[in-house]
C-alpha cells in the first residue's frame, strides 16, 4: 500500500492514467519560445489559473501559463472530482445494505470491489481532464510552461532556464495538505488527499485525523467500502464552522454507518508495531490506544507560497495566511494578483474560479470588483450534504442583525419522505422583520444542489416573499424551499390582518 | 368516577388537585428515601451504588421549603436536614486534587454517598453547582426565621454562594466553561446556542465577591437561534429540560433580556411554545415510533435503552442510552420522559396535564409507586404483554423537576422566593433583564 507523500502518481499505470497524464502533462512536452512580454502570466494551473489563462486569452491577451506539476490542480487531480466519484460508490454500497428499508431485497453478500472502484474514478478523473488539457489551451492561444517558476524582478520571471516578462500577473499556486505534527507520524507514514486516490487496496483499519470536509467525506466512503474507519476530531464537533445541529445530524450518520466516532480527541503519537500503526488518542483525561493500517489526515491545508523567490518581485506572503491580497486582489505589487487557495480563505474550487476571474477583470481591464462582494456557497459531501450560504446565524448577531430562521426538517417533505432521505433541514435565516435573506443551511442527501437556488436568491435580492411565489416542481427535495418561503408568508398574517380578512369573506 | 385500566383492575380517577398533589408528594420521597442522613447528600439514582448528584441535592434543597409549606416535613426537621447538608459542602475538601470535593467553590458533579469526595472522575461542573447553589438559596430565603439555626443555615449558604470563583471559571473567555477536571484543566466543550445555562449566569452574575462579565451573558446569548418550526417562532434547544430547567427557580414571566425585548416574547413564553413543537413532532412521528402522539411526548435529557441491557443485546435498532434526545433532530430511539411533559405544566397547564394522564393511563409501569421513571420506550414493549421498556429505577433530578414544576404551577413558592433573593434580582439586572416584577 502506497504510504508515502510522494507528489508523482502511483496509482496503476492503466488506459485511464495514459490519457489524463498525456491531457495534464504529457511526457516530452517541450515549453514554448517565450514571447517578449505578456499580458498575463499565470502561475499555476489549478482552477484558478486555468479560469484565468482561458478568460483573458478569450479576450485577446496574450497569456503564459505555468505549471510544475499538473493541470487541472488538486480539484482534477487529488480533490473534488476523485472524492466524488469515489463518494457515489460508497453511496451506492450504503443503500444496498440498506435495501431492505427501501423495500427492496438486499443482496445475500455484499463484496466490496475496491479496485474496480477505484478504476472507475480514474476513468471520470481522465474524461473530466479533457477539459483542462494542455492542447486545449494551446488552441486558446496560451503558452504553457512546464516547470518551477521563480520571480526574478517585479515584472520578470524564470521557468526552466526562460525569462518571462509580463505586464501582469497572477500567482494562483495553490496550497497543499497541512501535516499535523504528530511524533510518529511522518515516519510510520500516512496518507492525505494528495496520495489518498492512488490506493489499490483497501485499508482494512484507518484512522482519519481530522473533522473536516476532507476528512469527514473520505472517512463515511472507506467505511462504507468496508474498512473499520475511526475519525478523530480535535474539537467537540465535526466541522466546527458549521451549525450546531448540522454537525450533530454528521454525528448521527457517521454512527449509523458505523464509524467510530472520536470527538475532542487528539492523536499524539505514532508508531509501528509488527506492520500495523499505533496510534495513541488523549479526550481531555482519557488515554487510549488505537491500532490500524493506515492513517489518513485532513487537519487544514497550507498555501503554497515557497520556491517562488516572492521577495525579488516585491510580493508580502504569510507561510499560513498565504499571498497577501487586498479586496481587489491585488498583492503588495501593484502589478501582481493572487487567486484560489494561495490566497483566500474559503479553499473551494468555486472560489477559486470566481476569484480568478475577478482578476482577469481587474488587472486587464481596470475594473474594480471586490471579493468581498462574492456570495459563496459551500457544500460538505457527507451522507447527508452540508451546504451553506451567506452568513450565520452568530456572525449576524454578532454584527447586531436581528436574525430570524424558518426551518424546514426534511422529515416535513414529501419527496424526502418517499426517498427514504428524511435526515436534515433547510434553515433560511432572514433579517428580521424582512424578508432578506442573510444566508442559508442545508442538511439534505442533496444539499449541494439545493443551495444553489438560495444562491442565486442572494445574488438576485430576491426574498423569501417572491421566492413563495416560485412554484416548484413537486415533489421534489428543494420543496424545502419553498415550504420555507410559506412560513415565511404566514408570520406576516398578523392577528389584525387575519381578522380583516375574516371579515372580507364574510361579507 | 371509575374505569378499567388496561390491566383490567377498577381505578380511581383523581381529580387534578389531587393528581397534582399524590405526583409532587411522591416525587418529594425519592429525596427522603436517596439521602445519606450524615451529610444530606442525595443519591443520583435510585440504583445501586449510585454516588451523590449535586445537581440533585440542589433540586432536594429547593423542594424542603415545599414540604414544609405542605405539611410533610416539619420546619425543625428540614432545616436540620438542609444545615448538615451546607455544613458538609462547606467544610468540604475544595483543594481541587482528584479526591477532593471541589475547587474555587465549585463541587464535582458525582460524589461519593459517605465520604462526599469525588467519583468516576467526575469534572468540577459550573452548571451543576448553580444548580445546587439555586437550591441553597431558595432555602435561604425561605427559613428567614431569627433562630440559631435559621441564621446559621443562612450564614452557611452566603459563605457557599461567596465563595464561588465564577470569573477563574471563565478560563480568561468571554463565557463561561463547562467543566474542569485536575488532570487536564478546563474541558473544551463550550455552551453553544440556548440551554439550561441561564441560571448559571444569572447566579454568576449576581455574585458581590467573584462575578462574570455582563458581556460574558451577551456572547452567550449570541449562539441563540430563533427559529420558526412547525409554524412556532421560539428560541429553539432540542430536548425539553432546557425549557424547564432555569425556569424551575426563575419567574421569567414578563421579564425581558435584550434577546427577549427584540423578540417579543420572554423565556416562559418560550417555554410554552417549546411545548407546543415537542407536540407537533410528536404528532407528526417521523420516524413513525410506537406511542407518539399530542398527548404522549417529551423527548429530554433521559436514560434509555442501550444495547448493553441483556434484553435489548440484539435489537436492531439504534439506541442511545443515557443521552439528551432532542425535537426535531434527536437522537430519538422512541424514548420518552414521562416526567418531561409534566414538567412543563406551568408553562402549558393543559396540555401538560392532558398528556400527563394519558400517558399514566397507557404506560402505568413508567410511574411505579407514583415516582415516575426516568423514561419509556413504548417501541420495545418486548411482548409478553408488556406496553413498554421501562428505565430501571428513578433519577433525581427528574423528581426534582417534578416537585419543582408542580409546586409553581400550585402556588409559585419557588419563584416568589428566587425573587426575594438579591443575588438573583442583581444577577438578572446585570444580565440585562427588566420589566414585569423586576
Amino acid at each position: 500500500m502506497q504510504q508515502q507523500n510522494d507528489p508523482h502518481p502511483t496509482a496503476p499505470w492503466d488506459a485511464d492514467e495514459r490519457e489524463r497524464l498525456d491531457n495534464v502533462h504529457p511526457a516530452g512536452w517541450r515549453n514554448p519560445q517565450p514571447a517578449d512580454r505578456y499580458g498575463l502570466v499565470v502561475v499555476g494551473a489549478g482552477t484558478a489559473g486555468l479560469v484565468a489563462a482561458h478568460a483573458a486569452a478569450a479576450l485577446g491577451a496574450k497569456v503564459a501559463l505555468i505549471e510544475r506539476h499538473l493541470l487541472g490542480g488538486d480539484c482534477l487531480n487529488v480533490g473534488c472530482v476523485p472524492s466524488k466519484a469515489l463518494i457515489r460508490t460508497s453511496r451506492l454500497y450504503a443503500e444496498m445494505r440498506s435495501a431492505a428499508q427501501y423495500g427492496a431485497h438486499a443482496p445475500a453478500e455484499i463484496h466490496v470491489d475496491f479496485p474496480a472502484v477505484m478504476q472507475r474514478m480514474r476513468g471520470i478523473r481522465a474524461r473530466i481532464s479533457r477539459a483542462d488539457s494542455v492542447r486545449r489551451l494551446v488552441a486558446a492561444g496560451v503558452d504553457v510552461f512546464f516547470g518551477q517558476a521563480c520571480f526574478t524582478g517585479a515584472d520578470t520571471l524564470a521557468v526552466e532556464g526562460a525569462t518571462l516578462r509580463f505586464k501582469k500577473a497572477l500567482i494562483a499556486t495553490g496550497a497543499r495538505p497541512d501535516t499535523p505534527s504528530i511524533p510518529g507520524l511522518v515516519e510510520a507514514g500516512f496518507l492525505t488527499n494528495e496520495n489518498v486516490f492512488d490506493l489499490t487496496d483497501r485499508p482494512r483499519r484507518l484512522l482519519v485525523i481530522g473533522g473536516g470536509p476532507l476528512g469527514c467525506e473520505l472517512a463515511q466512503a472507506f467505511c462504507r467500502f468496508g474498512s473499520q474507519t475511526i475519525i478523530v476530531q480535535d474539537w467537540p464537533l465535526f466541522l466546527p464552522r458549521e451549525e450546531r445541529d448540522a454537525a450533530q445530524i454528521l454525528s448521527d450518520a457517521f454512527a449509523r454507518d458505523g464509524i467510530e466516532v472520536r470527538l475532542n480527541t487528539r492523536a499524539v503519537n505514532v508508531r509501528v508495531d509488527g506492520g500495523q500503526k499505533l496510534v495513541d488518542l488523549v479526550s481531555d483525561d482519557y488515554h487510549s490506544t488505537v491500532a490500524v493500517d493506515a492513517i489518513l489526515t485532513g487537519t487544514g491545508r497550507a498555501p503554497n507560497v515557497e520556491d517562488l523567490n516572492l521577495e525579488a518581485a516585491g510580493v508580502v506572503y504569510d507561510t499560513a495566511a498565504g499571498i497577501r491580497v487586498d479586496d481587489f486582489l491585488r498583492t503588495s505589487n501593484r502589478h501582481i494578483y493572487a487567486a484560489g487557495d494561495v490566497c483566500l480563505e474559503h479553499k473551494f474550487t468555486h472560489t477559486a474560479d470566481a476569484s480568478a476571474r475577478i482578476v482577469v477583470r481587474n488587472a486587464l481591464f481596470l475594473g474594480r470588483e471586490r471579493l468581498s462582494a462574492l456570495t459563496i456557497p459551500w457544500c460538505t459531501y457527507t451522507d447527508p450534504e452540508i451546504a451553506h450560504v451567506g452568513r450565520y446565524v452568530r456572525q449576524a448577531r454578532e454584527q447586531d442583525i436581528p436574525v430570524k430562521t424558518f426551518t424546514i426538517p426534511m422529515h416535513d417533505v414529501d419527496r424526502a419522505i418517499a426517498d427514504g432521505e428524511e435526515a436534515g433541514f433547510v434553515k433560511i435565516h432572514v433579517k428580521e422583520g424582512t424578508d432578506r435573506i442573510l444566508g442559508a443551511t442545508i442538511v439534505a442527501r442533496h444539499a449541494g444542489e439545493m443551495i444553489n437556488e438560495i444562491t442565486l436568491a442572494m445574488v438576485a435580492g430576491i426574498g423569501l416573499r417572491t421566492m413563495a411565489r416560485v412554484i416548484h416542481a413537486y415533489p421534489t427535495q428543494a420543496e424545502a424551499i419553498k415550504k420555507a418561503a410559506d412560513a415565511y408568508n404566514r408570520t406576516r398574517l398578523t392577528p389584525t390582518t387575519q381578522s380583516l380578512l375574516r371579515g372580507w369573506l364574510k361579507w | 368516577m371509575a374505569h378499567m385500566t388496561h390491566a383490567g383492575v377498577a381505578d380511581v380517577v383523581p381529580d387534578d388537585e389531587a393528581l397534582l398533589d399524590g405526583l409532587e408528594r411522591a416525587a418529594f420521597g425519592y429525596f427522603l428515601e436517596a439521602v445519606n442522613p450524615a451529610n444530606g447528600l442525595i443519591a443520583d439514582t435510585s440504583r445501586e451504588h449510585s454516588p451523590a448528584s449535586i445537581g440533585v441535592v440542589g433540586f432536594a434543597l429547593s423542594s424542603y421549603p415545599v414540604a414544609v409549606e405542605r405539611g410533610w416535613m416539619a420546619r425543625a426537621d428540614a432545616v436540620a436536614r438542609i444545615l448538615v447538608t451546607l455544613r458538609f459542602f462547606h467544610d468540604s475538601d475544595q483543594s481541587g486534587s482528584p479526591g477532593a470535593t471541589g475547587y474555587k467553590g465549585f463541587y464535582y458533579h458525582f460524589l461519593d454517598m459517605q465520604t462526599g469526595v469525588r467519583v468516576w472522575r467526575s469534572e468540577l461542573s459550573m452548571v451543576d453547582t448553580a444548580l445546587l447553589v439555586a437550591g441553597a438559596l431558595a432555602a435561604r430565603t425561605y427559613f428567614n426565621a431569627d433562630s440559631g439555626e435559621e441564621i446559621e443555615l443562612r450564614g452557611l449558604v452566603d459563605a457557599i454562594y461567596r465563595r464561588i470563583d465564577w470569573d477563574w471559571a471563565q478560563n480568561g473567555e468571554t463565557t463561561i466553561r463547562m467543566g474542569w477536571k485536575p488532570e487536564c484543566g478546563f474541558l473544551r466543550y463550550g455552551w453553544d446556542g440556548y440551554n439550561e445555562a441561564i441560571v448559571l449566569y444569572v447566579l454568576a452574575l449576581g455574585s458581590p465577591t467573584h462575578p462574570v462579565e455582563g458581556d460574558g451573558y451577551e456572547a452567550w446569548t449570541a449562539t441563540y437561534q430563533w427559529e420558526n418550526l412547525y409554524g412556532c417562532d421560539f428560541l429553539y434547544a432540542g430536548p425539553l429540560f432546557v425549557h424547564q430547567f432555569s425556569h424551575a427557580w426563575i419567574d421569567f414571566r414578563g421579564i425581558q433580556d435584550r434577546f427577549m425585548r427584540e423578540k417579543h416574547c420572554d423565556y416562559f413564553e418560550n417555554s410554552r411554545r417549546a411545548t407546543e413543537v415537542h407536540r407537533e413532532y410528536a404528532r407528526r412521528n417521523p420516524h413513525g415510533f410506537a406511542g407518539y402522539d399530542e398527548e404522549c411526548w417529551g423527548l429530554t435529557a433521559c436514560d434509555g435503552p442501550s444495547h448493553q441491557l441483556p434484553e435489548l443485546a440484539h435489537e436492531r435498532r439504534r439506541l442511545f442510552g443515557y443521552a439528551a434526545r432532542g425535537v426535531p433532530y434527536g437522537p430519538d430511539d422512541g424514548t420518552l420522559g414521562g416526567w418531561a411533559a409534566l414538567a412543563s405544566l406551568p408553562f402549558a397547564p393543559d396540555v401538560a396535564l392532558r398528556a400527563a394522564r394519558t400517558m399514566r393511563q397507557r404506560y402505568p409501569e413508567m410511574i411505579p409507586a407514583q415516582q415516575y421513571a426516568s423514561s419509556f420506550n413504548p417501541t420495545l414493549a418486548g411482548g409478553a404483554g408488556r406496553r413498554a421498556w421501562v428505565s430501571a429505577g428513578r433519577f433525581g433530578l427528574d423528581q426534582g423537576i417534578v416537585v419543582m414544576a408542580i409546586e409553581n404551577h400550585r402556588s409559585q413558592l419557588i419563584w416568589r422566593l428566587m425573587r426575594d433573593c438579591p443575588y438573583v434580582v442583581t444577577g438578572l439586572r446585570r444580565a440585562g433583564f427588566r420589566g414585569g416584577w423586576l
